[in-house]
């Protein structure tokens, strides 16, 4: 059904870490590894070795650039997925009931084999998080690994979306938000993180953390190391004093 | 918007078989015995169901389609599909009354009048709802279509009514006056209308506007993806200026033209074909334009919407 349910038992998402990423897209590969094996049908591609390779990923890297009006501009790595909205408007849209959002834990699912490919939920998203299979022209999303979470077949510290799995530099959390006590809740009340996009209404249930502020140097009060009038002594010294004698 | 050719048709062509539906359906005059009751019904559900077919062949999976019918609960999509069909079922019973007994039943073509009227508002909505797409956000695009899919089917019912209805040409030149104004109205708001006046900016696509101005850097990836293709489409827009004037020539200006000609000389009223096939020309560039020139929130993380 794509009515959204009133409220979910869990709220899972993921926590991403703008201040850590280093913008390594190794989320990104292990994304599309895990979910070309896993749930669904293979994340497609269509000339993939080729001049113009075009496929679907369900997780991107952007990387901005923020220029502050009295400082020199940052680079920011963006890594951008399905942030498992409360109000979804992918799933409301969709005409078939595909697109569904799980009501005890608030994933958001497509059902491939009920998706007749219109691509409207792609265009209901705001984030661009909704990717029509070149191949096999369905819509395909971001699972949050849900054939990983629940895996009783794999370890326990495998049992984590691929992203946040793999993150090298440990930038992406994944957690229960609607415990206020959970790492994510918690990581989220001390750094400050906020939504993408609030005025759409979505209501997203991923966060981001901002960058954490930059030390500015203070003005005037810079150190400038001068070159010493350094005094050889030895050869050096004799070879300095010949030197100089020559004019 | 990437401009889909088979959603174009869609829109437009279907528009117009419905309002044609609606218009036989509301009991305009037309003309009696076998081979109108055969002839006219077929060409307006002949229009709506071209255009509901074409709108098949966007899809991934046309063989799936009929699962379309089952999300009217929440899907403005799905809505369309229910009552399209169930429109068109009606038509057809309602065609075939007409056919054996003579007669236009108005009180089973009153209600599938309404019936097409809310087939085109469900199409508009398909659209107007998508906050993502601020053009389109606006309750002036459903009754865009509604107007231009009255205007279709007046001009239609008029064309093929019985001759020495100087009224009913008089009113399709009202209802295309007024489809075309609602148009001006819709582009007149567009032009006000973009994601930045939505309160959307590469600042609050990435959360980042505390910190600075945002610019993007650097793609995902180097070449073009599914989302760049569909929704930061961005041909065209350079020459929208050229062809709003093509659409209004065609669709507004030429059926104008001939419709008052009609009217004042006392023309046939087969002469309203040709004002109807501006008119329908006119409508494909219009279309076209609804698509190509709508920005979507998407392409804040594409590079758009850059100060």
């Amino acid at each position: 059904m794509t009515s959204l349910p009133a409220s979910t038992d869990k709220a899972l998402g993921l926590v991403i870490d703008l201040d850590t990423c280093v913008g390594c897209h190794a989320c990104v590969v292990n994304c599309k590894e895990w979910n070309t094996g896993g749930y669904g049908a293979p994340l497609g591609d269509i000339d993939p070795y080729g001049a113009e390779p075009v496929g679907a990923w369900l997780n991107r890297i952007h990387t901005f650039e923020v220029s502050p009006d009295d400082a020199p501009a940052s680079i920011v790595h963006f890594p951008k997925s399905c942030l498992h909205c409360s109000d979804a408007p992918c799933v409301t849209v969709c005409p078939t009931g595909a697109s569904y959002k799980r009501s005890d834990d608030g994933i958001v699912l497509v059902d491939e084999s009920m998706c007749i490919g219109c691509g409207l939920c792609a265009w209901a998203c705001p984030y661009g998080a909704r990717e029509m299979d070149p191949v096999e022209n369905v819509m395909k999303k971001c699972t949050l690994c849900v054939d990983r979470i629940y895996n009783d077949n794999i370890p326990e510290e495998d049992r984590v979306p691929a992203c946040v799995r793999t993150c090298p530099a440990g930038a992406r959390h994944f957690g229960d938000f609607s415990d206020p006590q959970s790492d994510v809740s918690q990581l989220v009340a001390e750094r400050g993180g906020f939504d993408l996009m609030p005025e759409m209404g979505t209501a997203p249930v991923n966060k981001y953390l901002p960058p954490r502020p930059k030390t500015k140097p203070d003005s005037g009060a810079e150190r400038r190391i001068e070159p010493e009038a350094a005094k050889a002594d030895g050869f050096l010294g004799w070879l300095d004093q010949a030197l100089e004698k020559l004019g | 918007m990437h401009p889909a050719i088979s959603v174009i048709f869609f829109t437009v062509t279907s528009g117009a078989g419905f309002g044609f539906i609606a218009m036989i359906g509301a009991g305009v005059p037309l003309p009696q015995g076998l081979a109108a009751a055969f002839f006219l019904p077929l060409l307006a559900g002949g229009l709506a169901v071209a255009g509901l077919v074409s709108s098949t062949f966007h899809l991934g999976h046309p063989e799936r389609a009929w699962r379309a019918f089952s999300q009217w609960r929440s899907s403005w999509l799905s809505r369309e599909g229910v009552m399209a069909v169930l429109t068109l079922c009606l038509f057809g019973l309602y065609t075939l009354i007409w056919m054996i007994t003579g007669d236009r039943l108005l009180w089973l073509g009153l209600i599938i009048a309404l019936g097409a009227l809310l087939t085109v508002y469900t199409t508009a909505m398909i659209y107007a709802q998508l906050k993502t797409v601020p053009h389109w956000h606006t309750a002036l695009t459903p009754l865009c279509y509604l107007g231009f899919s009255l205007a279709c089917g007046h001009l239609l019912a008029t064309t093929f009514g019985p001759s020495g209805g100087s009224g009913a040409v008089g009113v399709a030149v009202l209802a295309i006056l007024i489809a075309w104004g609602l148009k001006l109205a819709w582009w007149n708001r567009a032009a006000a209308t973009n994601l930045a006046a939505a309160g959307s900016t590469p600042e609050s696509a990435t959360g980042l506007g505390s910190m600075g101005k945002v610019r993007l850097l650097e793609s995902p990836h180097s070449g073009e993806n599914y989302l760049t293709r569909e929704m930061v489409h961005v041909i065209g827009r350079k020459h929208a200026a050229k062809l709003r004037r093509i659409a209004l020539l065609l669709g507004g200006a030429l059926p104008l033209v001939i419709t008052l000609a009609v009217w004042i000389f006392a023309m046939s009223p087969g002469w309203l074909i040709v004002a109807f096939a501006g008119l329908l020309a006119g409508l494909f560039v219009e279309r076209w334009l609804f698509f190509a020139e709508a920005e979507h929130a998407v392409s804040l993380y594409y590079g758009g919407g850059q100060k």
